[in-house]
């Protein structure tokens, strides 16, 4: 039986092609300078949907982005751990898609683009080796591929973000920490159907639907 | 009605205050010092405003903005009435914010601003500490600046709604070692209490015991190891918090 999360949350700027887009602005107001601690948010408890639950697309908006992501499910409490230790607090691997409102701008929080109700879907918790953190990630929408990464190419790899979020928030058994948007994320409309794929765990569906 | 989380001989239970002692639900009247005070609620969602009175958003240089600047914290922030607040060693600025704190009390959707008090369970009070050397600008402020293991003290009670008729027009003191440091007034607010619960309902459905922080005034000092921070709000009560070392 897994802990149920208390908290789910996601980064943003984790993907290095992202980063590298994105770089040229980091100097520049709003920015004036490139992020240092990891960019966080959180996935409220409002937004948890399980595969198979429609994704309301709010009125008023066109499309959502679909970011298919690696989910570290936390197995015991990480209170400002070391990277080399982070590993022993990871109980299972799962499959979210992490889904938002398009924006541009990073600088103020993004609450609705984030946190709107039923924005985040959440396969089953997955044991695997804690060790393993080289995963394919795949997105497909109506069964084509529009998404295709790796997580090595993660700015701040699984064990240092586990360490660099634990170092103030303490992480708690049934958390879940998300490892980054791939920047190759498609948006959606409703009607499309969104398949998270990562091969070694699984999948996970769920079809947009106007709000 | 006041009410209470309480750690006491043992249990956590609930108390209702009365005449300056605690009712359990069991009927003793115990003293006030004879319990450890917990967060009088266990929010799943906890949303906090920024730059919400004109006065604080003039002495940050801010504009206030044109729709709330709102961000969210983990329940894991939260710590009760007379608990200890770590200052991250090495850091040069961190300040407390006092502030209004909302606590939803049915479960809420699409409320409109002319029905938002009939989604109010009551008020308490929140000392939303703030560590101005984490700040960066990217969803600013950032959850290392503000989403801090046990650095937003609230209590020490839940008031019920129906004892605050007006919440917009409560008087707001901060005290640092019994210096006045900080006042205003919750008239003062950017957004009121009925917009805020119109504008997050509108696209977040909020559960009972889920908490918005309204935003604070201006008057925001640096705050050291050893400092008793004294946060009070006019019929809503006084909550004490130690700022205390990091010692890792």
């Amino acid at each position: 039986m897994h802990d149920l999360p208390r908290s789910v949350i996601g980064i943003a700027l984790n993907f290095r092609e992202t980063v590298a887009r994105l770089a040229p602005s980091f100097t520049a107001p709003p920015y004036q300078a490139p992020p240092i601690a990891p960019v966080l948010y959180l996935k409220t408890p409002n937004t948890w949907i399980k595969p198979g639950d429609p994704i309301p697309c709010p009125a008023g908006i066109s499309h959502l982005r679909m970011a298919g992501t690696l989910g570290i499910v936390i197995a015991s409490t990480a209170c400002r751990v070391t990277p080399q230790n982070a590993v022993h607090h990871i109980g299972a691997f799962t499959i979210v898609n992490d889904i938002s409102i398009p924006h541009d701008s990073f600088y103020r929080p993004a609450l609705r683009e984030r946190c709107s109700d039923s924005f985040c879907s959440i396969g089953p918790p997955t044991p695997l080796l804690p060790t393993q953190h080289d995963f394919e990630i795949d997105v497909l929408v109506n069964n084509i591929l529009r998404s295709n990464v790796r997580t090595s190419s993660l700015v701040r790899p699984i064990p240092q973000l586990i360490s660099d979020v634990s170092e103030f928030l303490t992480l708690h058994p049934g958390d879940i920490l998300l490892i980054g948007e791939p920047d190759t994320s498609p948006l959606c409309a409703p009607g499309d159907k969104v398949r998270i794929e990562i091969p070694g765990i699984g999948h996970i569906e769920n079809k947009v639907v106007a709000a | 009605m006041k009410h209470a989380r309480i750690a006491y001989s043992g249990a956590i239970k609930h108390a209702t205050s009365h005449n300056g002692q605690l009712l359990l639900d069991d009927g003793r009247l115990i003293s006030q010092e004879s319990v450890i005070w917990l967060p009088p609620v266990t929010p799943a969602i906890i949303l906090a405003l920024g730059l919400n009175y004109t006065s604080h958003a003039k002495e940050l240089s801010f504009q206030p903005p044109k729709e709330p600047l709102a961000f969210s914290k983990t329940p894991g922030s939260l710590i009760g009435h007379l608990g200890q607040t770590r200052r991250p060693a090495g850091v040069t600025h961190m300040h407390y914010e006092c502030e209004l704190a909302v606590v939803i009390g049915k479960t809420a959707r699409s409320v409109p601003r002319q029905r938002a008090h009939d989604f109010i369970a009551g008020y308490t009070i929140a000392n939303d500490y703030a560590i101005r050397d984490y700040l960066e600008n990217y969803y600013r402020p950032n959850l290392r600046v503000k989403s801090r293991d046990h650095a937003t003290p609230i209590g020490p009670f839940l008031v019920d709604a129906a004892d605050i008729p007006d919440p917009m027009n409560l008087r707001l003191t901060t005290t640092v070692n019994g210096k006045l440091t900080q006042q205003g007034n919750t008239k003062d607010m950017v957004f009121d209490i009925p917009f805020l619960i119109e504008h997050f309902t509108s696209f977040m459905t909020l559960q009972p015991g889920d908490l918005i922080l309204t935003g604070t005034p201006e008057g925001l000092v640096n705050v050291n190891p050893g400092d008793e921070v004294i946060t009070e709000i006019e019929s809503i009560g006084r909550l004490i918090n130690t700022i205390v070392e990091d010692w890792t």
